[in-house]
């Protein structure tokens, strides 16, 4: 990782409110933060707990301290915990360098659930990143994360995912140093394996 | 993640704005804080909460933002440094002892910490509360970042012991849930000498003293003009003779950098922060405007700051005109909240810069996608929502009665009830308690000729805060309306805060439960309990109701908040959907369960053209079962 990184980089969090990406955004916020990068994460509140859109903006920056908004286009990268709202980002704040990492298993809203709207087919997804994106990867986290028992963990495996894609500045152990201060041993080794899994998962994948 | 009460001075944390406040009281030795919960605001008092014993202090959930400022000023007014918080709607609560405490004022540090959410996001108005600080005189503070609300936290309560009154510190959603790095500072060992002084004059102002007190809260202000020239809240980055002088406050700061920053206008463009907002320095203010002949100014939420700038250049007398930029020109929208797009759009305007975000053929490229293939994401009930059931057994038991019924509401997670999730029953929706209000001023129109009955709902965090008023009202006026208080057992919108119904307090002690049956009974009216889930026991005891004529009358909706069952218990039951017995679209039943009834447990799907369960969302508290026409739906208990 001796390349320059863009700066600031900007990278969004997104899924579905209860999915834990505000979890997942702060732990990076804060292994960054120890790197001695400026760190600001914005973080979209409100109706969380009640299955909207979530999304958290976490910018990084050697030298300047970053806005809590990304503007329109600017975002390097969306690690998506689920896959119309990827798209939903990229939509927004994409640009034809943007990288996206997303989950692939879909939660439909309210409007599909009751047949008023359609989840579009993963392919539509793809096709649609891929056309607005510089590269992707797909990931079933949950299927990962439901294996491991639990399907919550499915953000921990997008953590690892993000880490092991190589697309911020982040080292593997950083991340874990921080899962290690936020968990208790009885929750911690399961993080870490859904990390290391994410992590591996990654890595066998190549670009769309 | 931070421990909040760390004594490591120099370190750097992760803090959201709400934590970096609280950090900042507890550099400040306060020894109080108070608040009703509202968001943006309700992590300020969270965060202390749970320091409470470590940092030996006292922390409340008030019943409401007026009470919170009392008890925080009773504080003060012993000697004990306290801070209350609260968001902009809080504020409205509050004023009428604001209005007077200001007049009085306190001998120790007393900050208000308000937190404005512009776009409404959580709140049912984007009100600008700065104007408040104007209209009392008292001073104000806007922090543009973590550290700064930390910070200004620590010097709010210097600035407030100066002039012995009330300092005002103002946050806005983007300050307050963003995280940013900050620096800690020494944590003090305060010893405190808790006592009222009753040799003083009375803090009144009563008996024809108010000019003379209004008079000392101006020279207060300028007092703290003075102070503020010097702040290093305030500063300047840019060239010396710029273009463009951009002024801005609070969020506006980081935006107006970036923005800039973008279109390369960094010779052309200064940037005049300002940490202190009210009153204005003049003086340092001057120096910058005489700069430049062009003036941008990027604030969040009404153009108090502009307003406020245009004020202070009618008084200038160096003979120079400026063009000011911002809301009363239309470069920046008077309304919403702000975002570095709107400062860098505005930039460019005014300085005739190109700028797209993107190319155009991505820009139609995302605009396509985004229409055709990125559903909507809505807020609702959650799965297994008690109120869910309560406005399904309302809506029966109002199309059994047939008379028009009105039902009023107020502010809670049950306002949603407006729209699709509570089946459209809610007719209004304003401030706490107001629906209760007016549906005392709908239940004494009777003897004109009005026929239709009149119900009301509110949550039980409300019933504390404001309805309790109302109600009394409705009984002494004998006025003839129905409260349904939705009782879930918490203030669940804003996070599950403890209120009077509740057994523990802030800090987690064991407080004596207010019982809202006796509470009721005390006043003389009738009371009915219900459990929502049984739905067609709730539409009998609304119908019930609906045909007792004279007083008002209770009927409790109880069942607690299916996310904090859910923390506690496993489901009840395991529902499932018998595919042979979901005949779907030929049943006659119109998909029911997920058009109408519209649990996000319940999920129609599209191939099979039935009914089935989404396991992951289900509550399992097993409703569906019994509201499906065609018994489809069943459950096993999970024992």
């Amino acid at each position: 990782m001796n390349h320059e990184w863009k700066d600031p980089l900007n990278l969004i969090i997104t899924g579905v409110g209860g999915q834990g990406n505000i979890l997942i955004s702060k732990l990076i916020g804060e292994a960054m933060l120890e790197e001695g990068y400026w760190v600001t994460i914005g973080e979209t509140y409100g109706a969380t707990q009640r299955g909207g859109s979530v999304a958290s903006h976490v910018r990084i920056s050697k030298s300047i301290q970053p806005g809590p908004i990304i503007p329109e286009a600017k975002a390097d990268i969306i690690l998506g915990l689920e896959p119309v709202e990827s798209l939903r980002m990229l939509c927004l704040y994409g640009n034809p360098k943007t990288s996206v990492i997303t989950n692939i298993r879909p939660i439909h809203p309210m409007a599909v659930a009751t047949g008023e709207a359609e989840y579009p087919p993963l392919d539509t997804i793809k096709q649609g990143i891929r056309g607005l994106s510089h590269e992707a990867w797909y990931l079933d986290a949950s299927k990962i994360a439901i294996e491991l028992g639990a399907p919550l963990l499915a953000n921990m495996v997008m953590a690892g995912a993000l880490i092991g894609s190589g697309r911020i500045p982040l080292k593997e152990e950083n991340f874990q140093h921080q899962l290690k201060m936020a968990f208790r041993e009885e929750k911690l080794s399961l993080n870490l394996r859904a990390f290391a899994f994410g992590v591996s998962a990654i890595k066998k994948q190549v670009t769309h | 993640m931070p421990n909040i009460a760390v004594h490591a001075p120099k370190i750097s944390q992760l803090l959201m704005g709400n934590e970096a406040i609280a950090r900042g009281a507890l550099e400040a030795g306060v020894g109080v804080a108070t608040a009703y919960p509202g968001n943006p605001s309700s992590e300020i008092i969270e965060t202390l909460a749970n320091v409470a014993k470590e940092r030996n202090l006292y922390v409340e959930w008030s019943i409401n933002e007026k009470v919170a400022l009392e008890v925080a000023a009773g504080a003060a007014l012993a000697n004990v440094r306290a801070l209350c918080a609260m968001k902009q709607n809080g504020l409205n609560v509050a004023l009428d002892f604001l209005a007077n405490l200001n007049l009085t004022g306190v001998p120790s540090g007393l900050v208000l910490v308000i937190c404005d959410d512009p776009s409404g996001i959580s709140s049912t108005n984007e009100q600008d509360s700065r104007h408040v600080a104007k209209a009392l005189n008292l001073p104000l503070l806007e922090p543009a970042t973590s550290q700064e609300a930390k910070d200004m936290t620590r010097w709010a309560f210097e600035l407030s012991e100066e002039i012995a009154n009330v300092c005002i510190l103002r946050s806005v959603t983007r300050i307050s849930h963003a995280r940013g790095k900050v620096v800690l500072g020494e944590l003090p060992n305060v010893e405190r000498n808790v006592h009222f002084d009753i040799s003083r004059k009375p803090y009144a102002s009563i008996g024809g003293k108010a000019p003379e007190l209004h008079q000392t809260l101006h020279q207060n202000l300028t007092r703290i003009m003075e102070i503020y020239e010097s702040s290093p809240f305030n500063g300047y980055t840019g060239p010396e003779d710029p273009e463009l002088l951009i002024i801005t406050c609070g969020s506006g700061w980081l935006y107006s950098l970036e923005a800039v920053r973008i279109l390369s206008a960094e010779s052309s463009v200064g940037i005049l922060k300002l940490g202190t907002t009210w009153p204005l320095p003049r003086k340092l203010i001057e120096k910058y405007m005489l700069q430049t002949g062009k003036i941008l100014v990027v604030e969040e939420v009404d153009a108090f700051l502009e307003g406020n700038l245009k004020e202070l250049t009618a008084d200038m007398k160096q003979g120079r005109t400026w063009t000011f930029y911002g809301k009363a020109s239309g470069h920046i929208p008077s309304f919403g909240e702000m975002n570095p797009d709107i400062v860098i759009n505005a930039v460019a305007q005014v300085l005739d810069l190109k700028y797209a975000s993107r190319k155009p053929e991505y820009h139609q490229k995302s605009q396509e996608m985004a229409q055709n293939y990125v559903p909507p994401r809505g807020s609702q009930f959650c799965a297994g929502c008690p109120h869910r059931t309560t406005f399904w057994a309302i809506k029966n038991a109002l199309i059994m009665d047939g008379r028009e019924c009105v039902l009023t509401g107020d502010i809670g997670c049950y306002a949603m009830a407006t729209g699709s999730t509570g089946f459209f029953q809610i007719r209004t929706v304003h401030a706490m308690g107001s629906g209760a209000g007016i549906a005392s001023g709908l239940g004494k129109l009777h003897p004109f000729g009005f026929k239709q009955p009149v119900l009301t709902v509110c949550g039980d965090s409300t019933f504390f805060h404001a309805a309790i008023p109302a109600l009394i009202n409705g009984v002494h006026s004998q006025s003839q309306f129905i409260l349904i208080l939705l009782d879930n057992g918490g203030t669940a919108m804003t996070g599950f805060q403890p209120h009077p119904g509740n057994n523990m307090n802030a800090m987690g002690e064991p407080a004596p439960i207010l019982d809202v049956e006796s509470l009721c009974h005390g006043l003389g009216v009738k009371v009915i309990v219900t459990d929502p889930h049984d739905i067609n026991g709730t539409t009998e005891k609304v119908l019930e109701l609906l045909n007792n004529d004279g007083n008002p009358s209770v009927l409790i909706s109880r069942r607690e908040c299916a996310l904090i069952s859910a923390k506690r218990e496993k489901p009840l039951y395991k529902v499932l959907v018998n595919p042979d017995r979901c005949i779907g679209e030929s049943c006659g039943c119109d998909r029911f369960c997920t058009r109408v009834f519209r649990c996000p447990g319940l999920i129609w799907d599209r191939e099979a053209r039935k009914a089935s369960i989404d396991e992951a969302v289900c509550s399992g508290c097993g409703v569906c079962a019994e509201i499906c026409p065609h018994h489809a739906i069943f459950r096993e208990s999970n024992g």
